[in-house]
């Protein structure tokens, strides 16, 4: 095993956490504001930027489900016991004492077992989450004949907000991670780059020289 | 004063003399008192009413769609030889147009203008103008001697005895005279002191009223309908005299520089049959627009505008589409009413009726409404009364269904009593949020048996309460009229009644903004039985969610907090 700098994210995996974060922040800012938490927009715009930021979203995961199951990138976030301690105590403690993060990235597992384990909560639960109460609320005009009707878009709204907050707890738990490393910069340089170090076999090594040198650096 | 009217008149008396013992009424009866200049100071009759009917300024609104301002009608009614009279009576002109018009009559005496009497089939209740009490002058029952200028129809003086089947009584021409000329009187000449009704009118020219017959206009319908309850927009709030001759902005319909409607567009009839009920009105039309080249025959936005009528404003016309079902089309496109000038009256306090300065009624001036006229907030024979202008609506759920409380409902006095209890709510399909003015009143009831009254207030009789002010005698000879049962003593309870808000229509890009409702302390801030995004939130979601990112917050900046601490402390050691 020897640490080499590897594209760890393709042009289409930065595309899509880039283009999924600036939707997510404007789906939360319109979002408190259709809420009632703020002004800053009038009501019918904020709807509107939100419905389109949804829409948008949902295309772009359309495409990136497609990706997960085409190209088998899904496996970075089958998740695993194997670590996951030692990266919890290194967040608890060792953090604290300057040590260094116990976890390297492999090929085939560029995010740490604790980090996989999230996304992978993610992607299964809290954003569909979303999006299935987003879409019932959006296409409520087309079940709300029915007697259940103000109770049932109060579950569909309760339940949209309460992810919505879910959401918003990720990302500062999300952005703080960020600092955590060497630093903030060399932790978010791969999403801009593609590069990050990864611990490669000597078979993984061998593979990326002879089939895709232009994704190993050194 | 012509024979006829001396007659009513004589008779009248002499059946008020008899009622109360004797005929001194009749010694007491005519001399008459002249009108102040400034609307303040004694009371001489009852100066609201001396424009309904008479203030009709002549529109030149469409009558028929498809068609120019005018009709190009295949008829000259001043060429007829029928109508060359001369004519000297209303029902001399009515028999005239009988003969040509010889369905007319007929169809004519089944509607509510002509019955004062509507029997509601969904709730089993006799309404009509004949047996409602409302809270403004309460009843028109017993009092048709004044009630009845805005019947549609002559000489209605008692509507127990009243032929409602003599055709020849029918007043064709306060809806089809297009000369702003012909007028009503009351029926009869109720007190010395309301003369100042009666002066001073010119003579009506019949034969030239006659021949210029036409559709009604605004001033044909709104002679009476913007003057309900006793006077400019003092019932509807959204009907005043301010659209006579509208600009868009006041109703986009009727606005002169708009489409210039008249009522009839909407308010289509056939056969003498308007579509557009205030008893048994249609809350929610799922019918929508008729098939190309098919009228439908009512009255309701949808007829016209669809139930999807937000079809050019893409996808967010398809959201605001999601709102028809739920919300009437007025809730957002009447902003406000009585706008255009013209005041309607919120408040009315009959407690206060009744005073008098030197034995006779006065009346005080204390608003000047929009256009610069100034409105009475006190008179003797009504009591107070509070105006407003570009009022909000209040917003209730509606379903179509109104119970009256008529004279014959118990009800509990401690609450306020609703003449006309909207059915509906948010659970109901069937319901949709309406807009409404609400008009608060307190009102003569009989305390012993706990119902509503009716009063005699018109009358030259000792007991009529408009010239003798006294509560007691006119509910005593108001229910003994009707043969009601009343315990002699009698209290006032609050009341309210709702008048749906759906003219005054303002144009679009005056409808109201999303925010006004979605909003926590938007307009519909008090309206259950829904979730409304904006206003509504459950407050555990609410505070459990921000309580959990006010906690991460802290956690993160705790933990990073402590890193740089013992980071420090590391490179110190």
């Amino acid at each position: 095993m020897s640490l080499h700098k590897v594209k760890v994210f393709t042009r289409f995996e930065r595309f899509w956490h880039w283009t999924q974060a600036l939707l997510i922040f404007t789906l939360l800012f319109s979002g408190a504001g259709i809420h009632g938490y703020h002004q800053l927009m009038n009501f019918e715009s904020m709807v509107w930027t939100h419905v389109i930021a949804a829409i948008a979203l949902i295309i772009l995961w359309i495409f990136a489900i497609f990706w997960h199951l085409t190209t088998g990138n899904w496996r970075h976030y089958l998740p695993t016991t194997d670590g996951l301690f030692a990266v919890a105590r290194y967040y608890a403690y060792g953090i604290f004492q300057g040590e260094e993060h116990p976890y390297r990235k492999r090929y085939w597992h560029k995010h740490n077992p604790l980090q996989a384990a999230s996304y992978l909560a993610l992607k299964t639960l809290l954003f569909p989450l979303l999006w299935f109460t987003g879409l019932a609320y959006l296409s409520y005009g087309f079940w709300s004949q029915g007697p259940l009707t103000s109770d049932a878009l109060y579950w569909v709204a309760v339940v949209h907000t309460g992810a919505a907050f879910a959401m918003a707890v990720f990302i500062v738990i999300h952005i703080y991670l960020l600092t955590t490393g060497h630093s903030f910069r060399e932790h978010v340089r791969p999403m801009l780059t593609g590069y990050d170090e990864v611990d490669l076999t000597e078979a993984e090594e061998a593979y990326l020289r002879q089939d895709e040198p232009g994704r190993i650096l050194d | 004063m012509c024979p006829r009217s001396l007659y009513a008149r004589l008779a009248f008396v002499l059946a008020a003399g008899m009622l109360s013992g004797g005929i001194q009424a009749a010694s007491e009866s005519l001399p008459a008192i002249h009108a102040d200049a400034s609307g303040g100071g004694v009371e001489l009759g009852i100066k609201e009413y001396t424009e309904v009917t008479r203030h009709r300024p002549v529109d030149k609104s469409v009558t028929r769609l498809g068609k120019k301002e005018s009709s190009k009608s295949t008829t000259d009614h001043s060429k007829l030889k029928e109508l060359q009279g001369p004519f000297h009576s209303g029902p001399e002109v009515t028999e005239a147009c009988l003969k040509c018009h010889n369905k007319a009559g007929d169809q004519f005496i089944r509607n509510k203008h002509w019955t004062w009497s509507f029997h509601n089939p969904k709730t089993g209740q006799q309404l009509g103008k004949r047996y409602l009490v409302n809270n403004f002058c309460t009843n028109a029952a017993g009092n048709e001697g004044m009630c009845a200028q805005c019947h549609a129809g002559f000489g209605l003086k008692d509507s127990r005895t009243y032929d409602f089947s003599n055709q020849k009584n029918i007043d064709c021409l306060v809806c089809h005279d297009s000369t702003g000329t012909y007028y009503k009187l009351p029926p009869t000449r109720g007190n010395k002191a309301c003369a100042v009704l009666f002066e001073g009118k010119p003579a009506i020219d019949w034969t030239r009223v006659a021949q210029s017959v036409a559709l009604p206009g605004r001033n044909n319908c709104g002679a009476c309908h913007f003057y309900g309850g006793g006077g400019d927009n003092v019932k509807h709030g959204d009907l005043s005299s301010a659209l006579f001759k509208p600009s868009r902005d006041v109703d986009v319909h009727m606005g002169e520089d708009g489409e210039n409607f008249a009522c009839v567009i909407c308010h289509v009839g056939e056969g003498h049959q308007w579509a557009g009920s205030r008893y048994a009105p249609i809350a929610k039309d799922t019918q929508g627009k008729a098939k190309p080249g098919l009228p439908r025959q009512t009255a309701t936005c949808e007829s016209c505008h669809g139930d999807q009528p937000h079809g050019d404003l893409g996808l967010m016309g398809i959201k605001l589409n999601d709102h028809t079902d739920r919300v009437a089309c007025p809730t957002c496109h009447v902003p406000s009413f009585a706008r255009g000038g013209v005041a309607t009256k919120v408040e009315w306090d009959w407690r206060t009726a009744g005073r008098t300065r030197n034995g006779v009624g006065y009346r005080e001036e204390g608003y000047v409404q929009g256009n610069g006229e100034s409105r009475h907030t006190y008179k003797s024979i009504k009591g107070s009364f509070k105006y407003a202008e570009n009022v909000v609506p209040e917003y209730r759920w509606f379903n179509g269904t109104e119970i009256y409380t008529t004279v014959h409902t118990k009800f509990d006095p401690s609450k306020p009593v609703e003449i006309n209890h909207l059915e509906g709510s948010g659970d109901d399909p069937g319901s949709r949020i309406w807009p409404f003015k609400r008009m608060v009143t307190y009102q003569p009831y009989d305390k012993g048996n706990n119902t509503l009254v009716y009063m005699h207030l018109w009358g030259d009789d000792k007991d009529a309460f408009w010239g003798n002010y006294d509560f007691a005698r006119a509910i005593a000879h108001g229910m003994k009229d009707f043969d009601l049962p009343y315990s002699g003593e009698y209290g006032f309870v609050k009341t309210y009644s709702y008048w749906p808000i759906l003219h005054m229509v303002a144009p679009k890009e005056e409808a109201l903004a999303c925010r006004e409702c979605h909003a926590r302390e938007g307009r519909l801030k008090n309206l259950a039985g829904m979730y409304m995004p904006g206003r509504d939130h459950n407050v555990w979601v609410d505070r459990i969610g921000l309580l959990a990112v006010v906690l991460t917050l802290l956690g993160v900046l705790g933990h990073g907090a402590l890193r740089i601490l013992l980071a420090r402390r590391r490179k110190a050691s």
